[in-house]
């Protein structure tokens, strides 16, 4: 993606959401009120994410694949599992998927 | 003049810390997709929004249109709009700080907010001021070190961080699969993001996943 691409994401990406946040406190509650889009709205983030864990995860370009990453989130799998925090939870990836990186 | 209870400090700071950190993450995240260390600070700054933040950078890195990142981070924007209509009665704030309660309208905020409830209304208050405040505090300067630290490192994929970015995924994921029809979700989300991956442009998968979520949330349950 070229330079100008990069800041046309940036910034888009940053009215939008400030928008949404602007958009929540200033109209008047029935507008949300519709229990199917409160359903669907919650369901959005779960979806969405798992959608990114397989896009970052398991995919170059639009092709899966099976490489060092994928031994990384298994290493964030389990200590997921494990109860482990945040941080851990990122390092152990990183590390493990490094690891299986420079063995190839 | 009210006094805010020494356990509302300390969820809210605790809770700004250790999302705080996660921005470290998020600095590298950027920098490993192709931003400069200023635009990926802009997005911490501007943008505010941990999930949505990283969607953008995760679409770029994957190759994706730019139309796909912002696709991706607004939807999963949607949310704080929802955290907004809570809080606004809530705060009932007018002009400059009105719009200061709302760039501060997070998942964390939020849920600290909620979570004072037991505490009183003034409680709740301060809680969502104190950890949106904080959470900001500690989510720009941890993607400045990240963001530096990642520049600094080079190769993102000899480094590992390449698969930092989807664990750090799964990690905003986990808290969120609360009940087994939530997993059963996630996991139709993810065989049908891997199944549309061969023939959409890089990027949409992530969007058109949530044609998962209409499906699912279409009837109550």
């Amino acid at each position: 993606m070229s330079g100008a691409h990069l800041w046309v994401v940036l910034v888009v990406t940053s009215v939008f959401c400030l928008a949404i946040k602007i958009l929540g406190h200033v109209v008047p509650e029935r507008w949300f009120a519709s229990a199917r889009l409160q359903r669907i709205n919650a369901l959005i983030p779960v979806c969405l994410l798992s959608a990114l864990v397989v896009a970052q995860g398991l995919v170059s370009k639009t092709h899966v694949v099976i490489d060092h990453r994928v031994a990384g989130l298994g290493a964030a799998f389990a200590a997921l599992l494990a109860r482990a925090p945040f941080p851990v939870v990122v390092v152990a990836a990183a590390v493990t998927s490094a690891v299986v990186f420079h063995l190839h | 003049m009210f006094q805010v209870p020494r356990a509302t400090v300390r969820d809210a700071l605790s809770v700004a810390l250790t999302v705080g950190a996660y921005g470290v993450a998020f600095g590298a995240a950027g920098v490993a997709a192709g931003f400069s260390v200023l635009q990926t600070c802009l997005f911490s700054l501007v943008t505010f929004t941990g999930a949505s933040q990283f969607a953008a950078v995760g679409v770029v890195a994957s190759g994706g249109a730019p139309l796909a990142a912002v696709g991706a981070a607004t939807l999963l924007g949607t949310r704080n709009a929802l955290y907004g209509l809570q809080m606004a009665p809530l705060l009932r704030v007018r002009g400059v700080r009105r719009l200061v309660a709302a760039h501060l309208t997070i998942d964390e905020s939020t849920g600290v907010a909620l979570s004072q409830a037991p505490r009183g209304v003034a409680a709740m208050r301060a809680g969502f001021w104190l950890t949106g405040a904080g959470v900001y505090l500690f989510w720009n300067i941890f993607t400045l070190a990240g963001a530096l630290g990642a520049r600094a490192l080079g190769d993102p994929a000899s480094w590992g961080l390449d698969a930092a970015v989807p664990a750090a995924f799964l990690g905003l994921l986990w808290p969120r699969l609360e009940t087994n029809f939530l997993r059963g979700v996630a996991v139709v989300a993810v065989a049908f993001a891997l199944a549309v991956t061969t023939w959409l442009p890089a990027g949409l998968p992530i969007i058109a996943t949530t044609m998962v979520a209409v499906v699912f949330g279409w009837r109550a349950r």
